[in-house]
């Protein structure tokens, strides 16, 4: 016991444990998500997230020790961002093509974003916290608590109200998507990538890699309108 | 891309090929991202600094005209796995939920409603758009 004892605490100070779970617990959601054929609802992202906070606390272990190691894998988001370069640049006669309706469907999108969470969320009886924190949820995290800083809301709930609806969004959206009869890729992919940030891009791109490319523009595209459309639109409700 | 003449002498042909393959572009990404960074630092914009690294590669990419193939490796590698890259994030949410406290009705029914009807407004609107544009696609 003391020998486990010993091997425990070395290994609850090393990254690799965490850095190990991290991997497993993904590994085992995409082996679900390919079993299930891609359906959206076995949402890789979501299993792995259950396993891991389950591990987490049956073993008492916390968040940020947890994180010491899951930082390798969390700093690639940067990386990957930039990647996205790759995929646009090879469907770019198609962006090219439609960059008016580009443009104008992510602008339309990103009002609607805000403008129904913060409807929803008043109606309902949400205090003024909650609803700044919750009006950028479709905006990738950085972006997101940012705006809501600006803003007086919570940088904290804002992040978990991002991530909440990035795995909503690749779970429900292609039900959605199919419900109205879009076909269109491309029409997929931006409204997957303007709703749910990096989640949904990612769930856009194992399905196609035109909409994957179409969600990434979306993605950064929004995050921009809704930096801007943001503050106005606030001012127009309060 | 390139390294200098003076290797030719020597067997340095893996190295090489390291270096002028996966190194080199992961070297542009990470690079791409940093000038991202310091230029938002530097403006002050919220935009953040990889969103902006990925359109100074886009622009490299447009100057060059064509993709180099090992830097499609490269990217295409990260972006084959881009949901592992949220677990740790999104673990940090499950972690967090007392935040959410007294208002987890009102923002749950918020989150779901505005969820749907951002996709299914900005999906109607991009294809009619397209369809009246030029009936491409």
């Amino acid at each position: 016991m003391t020998e486990f004892g010993d091997i425990w605490v070395y290994l609850s100070a090393s990254p690799l444990a965490h850095l190990t779970l991290t991997l497993a617990a993904f590994q085992f959601g995409a082996f679900i998500y390919a079993r299930g054929k891609l359906n959206p609802m076995l949402n890789p992202v979501l299993i792995a997230v259950i396993i891991v906070v389950t591990v987490l606390l049956l073993t008492g272990t916390s968040y940020a020790d947890y994180f010491d190691g899951a930082q390798f894998v969390h700093f690639l988001l940067g990386p990957a961002t930039v990647a996205l370069a790759i995929p646009l640049y090879r469907q770019f006669d198609k962006v090219r093509r439609s960059a008016l309706a580009v443009i104008a469907s992510i602008l339309t999108g990103s009002a609607t974003a805000i403008i129904s969470a913060i409807s929803i969320g008043y109606l309902l009886g949400g205090s003024r916290d909650a609803l700044i924190s919750l009006a950028p949820k479709s905006v990738t995290a950085p972006v997101a608590m940012g705006i809501s800083e600006q803003l007086g809301g919570l940088p904290s709930l804002t992040a978990v109200l991002v991530i909440i609806t990035g795995i909503l969004g690749a779970m429900i959206g292609p039900f959605v998507l199919n419900l109205i009869g879009v076909k269109n890729w491309a029409a997929r992919g931006l409204a997957m990538g303007t709703a749910s940030h990096g989640i949904g891009t990612a769930r856009a791109f194992q399905v196609s890699e035109l909409a994957g490319a179409f969600s990434g523009l979306a993605m950064g595209l929004n995050a921009l309108a809704t930096a801007i459309l943001f503050p106005l639109i606030w001012g127009l409700f309060f | 891309m390139y390294i200098s003449a003076n290797c030719e002498s020597l067997d340095l042909g893996p190295v090489k090929r390291f270096v002028a393959g996966m190194l080199n572009y992961l070297t542009l990404i990470l690079g791409c991202q940093l000038a991202g960074e310091l230029a938002v630092r530097a403006a002050g914009v919220s935009v953040p600094g990889p969103v902006l690294g990925m359109v100074l590669l886009f622009c490299f990419l447009l100057a060059r005209g064509s993709i180099p193939k090992h830097l499609a490796t490269t990217a295409d590698g990260l972006l084959n796995h881009l949901s592992l890259l949220f677990v740790p994030a999104g673990v940090g949410v499950m972690l967090h939920f007392r935040l959410i406290g007294n208002d987890w009705l009102p923002i749950g029914i918020a989150l779901i409603i505005s969820t749907v009807l951002t996709i299914a407004v900005t999906a109607l609107m991009m294809s009619w758009l397209s369809k009246g544009a030029a009936g491409n696609d």
